[in-house]
């Protein structure tokens, strides 16, 4: 008996690594979690988008649950998202702040003519230090941020209308109380 | 029309595998000799049709057929032909039909060249195989085929990813799989073993050779890849620890303890359990590689589009080949008698010990592989393992077996005495410790790890020397007889001798290339020059050319050394229009002693461009080491005992194992 | 004069294109040296399966720039990963950082490197028994 359940042993180690194997089929590797999540927003001032000499600084929103969405007139996704965007500026639950990632004023401008603007303001980072400070590596991102000033969500990639409604609303409203 | 009767033949050779896997068994369950019979034929006309789709895809990609999606997602009307047929196995769904035709051909080589065995075991034995290729071929037809239509027509192709337009995507993908794929042999034969109840002498002679030449295959597709790596992504590296480089390294690593421990089962009848076990391994890693790559779980330069469906289904495949092989395994391990007994330090347990260091250095890979994958999954956070973990790990755990390694062939079969072999490698340690001083000292910085390398690689070196003249010694004979006596050693001798000396060769290169590499990343204007040591680079500037279907800049570097030419290296940098990809050329004067590796970088202003230049002493030692063991293994299988048709020496190979016994 | 003007040209012309030692493209090559050092160990967020050495993708190349700058502030290459890891987390080390939860996969391979030599050393004592063997030659 004891000699079946050593030759047994093989069969059960494989059958553990099947289970993670089986897991990670439904894992992302290439999304990575940000650890900024639970902690405080990087404080950042940053010019307005096209309103010359003013700036926006993210100590401006103390007290209010807001969102920081990265963004690009190059980025391919953020197209994708936009409708959802301008659906959630509709819903007036909360502001957002739009920071245009790497990008040149006239390009960002011309697409929130076009397609409409759902930020309350946009700030840009045309140099790409505000992202980097805030972990972004791949543009859409969205970032929830308390009342604190205390990052309490991340979104990697577009928002979707489901994950607006299931998540992100919920989660804010949860916030604002 | 061919790529219809492609897909035909596809089904077709389905049906066969279906004949060659299950007929057979049930045959030899029930006693049916006559149900059982069908599994040579069955698997021959697998093969038959397997290469007939094949040749129909190649076709599809020779005449530029782009109503096939998959050849208009792999390849363009400018495409040169060598690339188009390579282009084959350029993506996901081809790699498939690659790897089930090689399996056919493996397939095809059982059913020829195993004789002399068993009647049930060798028709479980091909059974077996069939049974793999059943997995494989619905695989393709379910989830990837290759012969899709696609309606309209393209008007061309998406090209081939530029990346891989190289001789070494003609090359090294084949070898590869013929490596890993051809451990499916000896899979076969351990459960055909296990199922005949037949694990003994016979089984493991018969599976030794199989077993070496899958992995003489594996050494050179592994080798071919990193030299590939090496000149294509244009600064040198030779091993990444990618996800998928890993995949190829696991199986090599079980496989290449394997091939040592199959040497004491042949000659003890014992460690039978630990051998069969090793000889699933071998082929389940194989198969975990394939789903790594597959299924898109790991990361990797590899990976090609993926989606979960087909994880899954290769996933359900490892489950029950895998899971079905190691159930039998646990059933019949048991019964497993221990075979003839040996001294506690004898030749026999220093390739055992040997055996624990390989397949130690084989779990630490998989475990640096999936552990990002476990960590995830068990929401513990994201991490990566990459280079610096597997040099400090697989290091540390091999320097145990690189010095067994010089050890085990001095001792004595049987019973060893260690002060005997204290005596023997003597000489051997003196010299490797001093090596370890000068030649740092001679190349001018004298570091830890270097030092090390360069100590287990002429401890590798010299203790081959030692065992070499050993036998010659031991034959006792003059020098004058020189000549015969070296004859008399057998072939297989000398391919031990020569993979290990291949083994040392490699550190030695790895060492060497580690430690003194020199790189130089400058702005180089017209006649600018550059001096490195005792050589001086000088850039005569970038032209213009066209390739057969990209546009390159072509810049040229004349290097001199004490003011004459000894090269010209031309690096280019290409842009491939079709996928709007630019592609660093790199061009290197491979030597002995060091490459001369330079690379183009980018244009900057005034005609000036960045240049990269670098100095890689011994790099090419790494690759002839792998070429060295490879040429050990092919040594080993031309051994007069395993000559095809030479009953006779089996039968007396048979008739001393009956006396040993 | 005009053949002089040409001879003068042509030794200006010959004078530029002469032989200049070429300069490193970075302006502070130590630091260069140091940057790629440490670029090596670090993972590119982008394409995932390169380093921040090797990576031309923009992120790689905005990152390479903070860590240039960095460096040049005084900072040691452990602040710089710190710096990296506080906002992208461990998954930018390609030198798994040891703790609780990485323990099993620094010390898992000895681990077994160990339970294997044991396991070994036992089976091979009890196979063999007390029996004297005679030295085989092959």
């Amino acid at each position: 008996m004891n000699k079946l359940i050593k030759s047994l042993l093989p069969l059960a180690l494989f059958i553990i690594v099947v289970g993670f194997l089986f897991k990670g089929l439904y894992l992302d590797p290439h999304e990575v979690p940000s650890p900024l999540v639970g902690k405080p927003a990087p404080a950042f001032t940053a010019p307005v988008l096209a309103e010359t000499g003013k700036t926006f600084s993210s100590q401006d929103m103390k007290g209010k649950v807001w969102l920081l969405n990265v963004w690009a007139s190059w980025c391919g996704a953020c197209r994708e998202e936009h409708p959802v965007l301008m659906d959630m500026s509709k819903l007036s639950e909360f502001e957002m702040v739009g920071l245009d990632y790497k990008d040149t004023d006239a390009e960002a401008k011309d697409v929130l003519n076009t397609s409409g603007n759902p930020y309350k303001l946009v700030v840009t980072d045309a140099e790409g230090k505000i992202g980097i400070n805030y972990g972004v590596y791949g543009v859409p991102e969205t970032y929830l941020i308390d009342k604190a000033g205390v990052i309490r969500y991340k979104q990697i990639g577009p928002i979707t209308k489901e994950l607006l409604y299931t998540k992100i609303l919920p989660m804010v409203k949860e916030l604002q109380r | 029309m061919i790529p219809e009767i492609g897909q035909f033949s596809l089904i077709l050779a389905f049906c066969f595998a279906l004949i060659q896997g299950i007929f057979p068994l049930v045959g030899v369950w029930k006693g049916q000799y006559n149900l059982a019979n069908t599994v040579v034929p069955a698997a021959r006309a697998q093969f038959i049709f397997i290469i007939i789709a094949f040749l129909c895809l190649d076709y599809s990609f020779y005449v530029n057929d782009f109503s096939v999606l998959y050849v208009a997602s792999n390849s363009n009307s400018q495409l040169p032909v060598m690339y188009r047929l390579a282009a084959l196995w350029g993506g996901h769904e081809g790699s498939m039909l690659l790897w089930v035709t090689i399996l056919s051909v493996w397939t095809m080589a059982v059913t020829m060249f195993v004789k002399n065995l068993p009647e049930s075991f060798r028709i479980r034995l091909i059974a077996v195989m069939g049974l793999i290729s059943i997995g494989f071929l619905a695989f393709i037809l379910f989830t990837s085929n290759p012969f899709e239509r696609l309606i309209p027509a393209a008007m061309d192709g998406r090209d081939l990813n530029p990346l891989l337009q190289d001789p070494g995507m003609v090359f090294h993908p084949p070898v590869l799989y013929m490596g890993y794929v051809g451990f499916s042999v000896a899979f076969a034969f351990a459960i055909a073993a296990l199922m005949d109840g037949r694990l003994d002498i016979t089984w493991a002679r018969w599976t030794r050779p199989w077993t070496t030449v899958a992995w003489v295959f594996l050494t050179l597709g592994i080798a071919f890849g990193s030299k590939w790596a090496y000149y294509e992504l244009g600064w040198g590296g030779w091993w990444f620890w990618d996800a998928v480089e890993n995949a190829s390294f696991m199986p090599w690593l079980v496989g290449t303890a394997l091939i040592h421990s199959l040497a004491v089962t042949e000659k003890r009848d014992a460690f039978k359990v630990w051998t069969v076990l090793l000889s699933i391994c071998a082929f389940s890693l194989s198969l975990l590689g394939t789903f790594l790559v597959r299924s898109g779980v790991l990361t990797s330069v590899h990976a090609f589009a993926t989606d979960p469906s087909r994880g899954l289904f290769i996933l359900l495949f490892l489950v029950v080949v895998i899971g079905g092989a190691l159930l039998l395994f646990a059933l019949r391990a048991p019964n497993v008698g221990l075979g003839e007994r040996f001294g506690v330090v004898s030749r026999e347990s220093l390739l055992l010990a040997n055996n624990v260091v390989l397949a130690a250095a084989a779990g630490a890979v998989m475990l640096g592989t999936l552990y990002p994958l476990l960590m995830d999954a068990l929401g513990a956070g994201k991490i990566s393992v990459g280079p610096p973990y597997f040099d400090a790990v697989f290091v540390a755990i091999m320097v145990p077996g690189i010095f067994l390694l010089g050890l085990g062939p001095l001792a004595k079969w049987k019973k060893a005495s260690l002060p005997d072999i204290g005596v023997r490698i003597r000489v051997a340690a003196i010299v490797s410790l001093l090596s370890a001083v000068l030649i740092p000292f001679i190349m001018g910085k004298i570091t830890a790890m270097v030092a090390m390398g360069v100590f287990m690689g002429i401890w590798v070196i010299s203790t081959t020397w030692v065992l070499l003249l050993n036998r010659i010694k031991t034959r006792g004979l003059a020098a004058s007889h020189i000549l015969g006596t070296l004859k008399a050693i057998p072939l297989a001798f000398y391919g031990m001798l020569v993979a290990h000396l291949g083994v040392g060769v490699f550190i030695l290169g790895v060492t060497l290339v580690k430690g003194y590499e020199t790189e130089q990343d400058l702005r180089m204007e017209l006649h600018d020059t550059a001096t490195i040591q005792n050589l001086v680079f000088r850039f005569d500037g970038a032209t213009e050319i066209a390739g057969p279907n990209y546009i390159s800049s072509q810049g040229t570097v004349v290097v001199l050394q004490n003011g004459k030419e000894i090269t010209t290296l031309k690096p280019e940098k290409r842009y491939y229009p079709v996928q709007g990809s630019v592609m660093t050329e790199a061009d290197i004067k491979p030597g002995v002693i060091r490459d001369l590796y330079v690379s183009l970088g980018e244009q900057l202003e005034n005609g000036a461009w960045s240049v990269r230049i670098y100095i890689k002493p011994f790099v090419q030692w790494i690759w002839a080491g792998c070429i060295l063991m490879a040429i050990g293994g092919v040594l080993a299988l031309s051994d007069r005992r395993y000559r095809i048709g030479n009953k006779k020496v089996l039968a007396e190979t048979e008739d001393l194992q009956r006396v040993v016994a | 004069m005009k053949r002089w003007l040409v001879l003068w040209l042509i030794l200006l012309a010959s004078h530029t294109a002469f032989a200049d030692e070429a300069k490193p493209l970075a302006e502070d090559p130590a630091l260069e040296a140091r940057l790629k050092v440490l670029s090596q160990e670090l993972r590119c967020l982008v394409c995932q399966n390169q380093t921040l050495s090797d990576s031309n993708a923009p992120l790689a190349e905005d990152l390479r720039k903070e860590i240039r700058e960095q460096m040049r502030a005084g900072k040691s290459d452990q602040e710089v990963i710190d710096y990296l890891v506080a906002r992208y987390g461990d998954f930018v080390r390609y030198r798994p950082p040891v703790n609780r939860s990485t323990a099993l996969l620094w010390v898992g391979p000895f681990i077994g490197l160990l339970a294997g030599a044991f396991l070994l050393i036992r089976t091979l004592k009890k196979r063999a028994g007390d029996e004297n063997f005679e030295a085989e030659d092959a």
